[in-house]
């Protein structure tokens, strides 16, 4: 592959040892991808140097720091151990696995918080932003139309991709950790033109309106396309940045579609022609009443028992809005002795709901506002859940897995009513 | 015994052999796997509950969370990632998981793998010269 001089001081030791690691992983990536060159990215959202019990445990008197020895051995790949550096280029850290005021009640053991802490320290001493959040668009991080970014996190891929039009392959934690010593990453997939276009159709045929029509959809359309990328056109509204939330995190669970593009609204797909630009459509997949039906059972395959004993919202993390949503429709009732409520988002968004009194609200009513994580991230959910009530496609994609529990997907007021009477008595299908 | 030679591109280099396991789906990353026991755990998976440990893993590719390579980088560690990858549909995920599990893979073969390998067969993957070379365990 063809390297620029900078990019060959890099891999040639004289900008450090780490960063030299750094592109030599970056190299090994880029020749596996057959990419032919790298771009310049100054926006990075990985989760450098973090660890879950396993790493920590597994790197235990592996390097004269263990902070050390996880960035060298695990993030970079490297058989060497590295001093980490601090990051040359705009990093944010993504999610994490506790929430640091209700960790206690999320179930997490202090020692493991600690090391979340901790981990968090290592990397806020390594100029990493703390965002924290799986959804680093709706807290400041919103690049502009073309920028190359190097970004983790599937829902927020898409997003950045889809609705911002900027450029990000789906990154992994290597790969992240690796460009924010470098600020390369391989010019390859959705950093290209030719490569954005859509290839897949999917008319819509019955009215799409509110944030879970959006999630259906959405799991739908990463169902039939998989990894390509969807042309939506039909009788849909204009979404806003939530049921984009909601639909790009479905498709991209169900599926793995990272860009996808609806004729009329997304900034790449002005029409249905300029959407699929010199590509031949590969396949037309129609949404109708039967599909959606059979979308709306498949996400819900995993349930059977109506007594809910725990209701999550918040995936991905919820905007303001949607917390706001959900106290109205509290309504200053207060959930059942049988049923527990938590609600996940970042801790820009809580600062404003707590500004707002929302936080409050959600715990007279017996519920907790939590930052930082998710039920699926931090493997936590309240004891004894047998059944969970989630309003995010996504979120019930993934739980039932993890956990090892059933999972009813509805709308954000058939989950709020759930927590409320314990039952599972949707209103809205 | 039916032996059949696949050409393609490396991914990653190196030689390994083995039984293989065969999706005709994509392979589910964090969220839908546990690299300690490496198994698939995702729950409509047609592999839900099989252990991919020591496979020559055949699939179409990779999905899912960009959690991916560091789920089958972990596997590594844990002693249960496969011991080689035969795909057809490249992706960053894919490809990163790849070179952090530094097996032999290899993609963009002569013949589609997903029509001529399956479970059982055994595979000999040679990554550097993008060769894959199957015995079937049943004549054909």
């Amino acid at each position: 592959m063809y390297l620029t001089d900078s990019e060959k001081e890099f891999l040639d030791g004289k900008r450090g040892k780490a960063q030299q690691k750094a592109m030599e992983l970056l190299v090994r990536y880029a020749e596996a991808l057959g990419a032919e060159r790298f771009v310049d990215t100054n926006n990075v959202c990985g989760v450098p140097g973090s660890a879950n019990p396993f790493l920590q445990n597994y790197y235990k008197d592996k390097g004269t720091s263990e902070y050390d020895a996880i960035f060298s051995y695990f993030d970079l790949d490297s058989d060497e151990l590295v001093e980490a550096p601090q990051a040359l280029v705009s990093t944010c850290c993504l999610q994490g696995g506790a929430d640091p005021d209700n960790w206690k009640i999320l179930g997490t053991k202090p020692q493991v918080f600690n090391i979340y802490k901790d981990r968090e320290q290592f990397a806020a001493d390594h100029g990493v932003k703390i965002l924290k959040t799986c959804t680093p668009y709706i807290v400041g991080n919103t690049p502009a139309r073309g920028e190359h970014c190097a970004w983790m996190e599937s829902s927020a891929v898409v997003y950045c991709n889809s609705v911002l039009g900027a450029r990000t392959n789906t990154e992994g934690r290597e790969s992240t950790s690796a460009a924010m010593l470098t600020g390369k990453i391989p010019d390859w997939g959705f950093h290209r033109d030719e490569f954005r276009y859509g290839s897949h159709r999917i008319d819509v045929e019955i009215p799409i309106e509110s944030v879970m029509d959006w999630g259906m959809l959405g799991y739908f359309v990463g169902d039939v396309v998989q990894e390509h990328i969807p042309v939506l056109t039909g009788k849909y509204g204009r979404p806003d940045l939530i049921r984009h939330k909601h639909f790009g995190a479905a498709a991209a669970s169900s599926g793995g579609v990272e860009m996808y593009h609806i004729a009329g609204i997304t900034p790449e797909a002005p029409t249905l022609e300029a959407a699929f630009g010199p590509n031949k459509t590969v396949a037309t997949f129609k949404y109708g009443v039967a599909e959606r039906k059979r979308t709306y059972d498949a996400i819900n395959s995993s349930a059977k028992d109506t007594n809910v004993d725990y209701v999550m919202l918040g995936c991905p993390h919820a905007a303001l809005e949607q917390i706001e949503e959900a106290c109205r429709l509290l309504d200053g009732r207060r959930i059942s002795a049988n049923s527990a409520l938590w609600i996940f988002t970042s801790r820009a968004v809580k600062e404003q709901a707590q500004a707002r009194g929302l936080t409050e609200i959600v715990a007279k009513a017996g519920g907790v506002v939590m930052t930082d994580t998710c039920s699926a991230f931090a493997q936590a959910i309240p004891p004894g859940t047998k059944v969970a009530a989630l309003d995010s496609a996504k979120q019930a994609h993934y739980l039932p897995a993890i956990m090892n529990i059933q999972a009813w997907f509805g709308s954000t007021r058939d989950c709020i009513n759930a927590a409320i009477t314990g039952k599972w008595n949707p209103e809205t299908f | 015994m039916t032996r059949i030679v696949l050409h393609g591109r490396k991914v990653v280099g190196g030689r390994a052999e083995g039984e293989a396991l065969v999706t005709h789906g994509t392979v589910p990353g964090w969220g839908g796997v546990n690299p300690v026991q490496g198994v698939i755990t995702e729950v409509r998976h047609e592999l839900r509950g099989v252990s991919f440990a020591n496979t020559i893993l055949v699939c179409r590719g990779a999905k899912g969370s960009s959690g991916w390579s560091a789920m089958y980088h972990t596997a590594r560690l844990a002693g249960t990632a496969p011991k080689a990858l035969v795909f057809n549909e490249m992706t960053t995920k894919i490809a990163l998981g790849a070179v952090v599990m530094r097996i032999p893979s290899v993609t963009d073969l002569d013949c589609d793998p997903l029509d001529v390998i399956e479970t059982g067969d055994w595979v000999v993957v040679d990554g550097d010269r993008g060769i894959v070379e199957i015995e079937k365990r049943r004549s054909i």
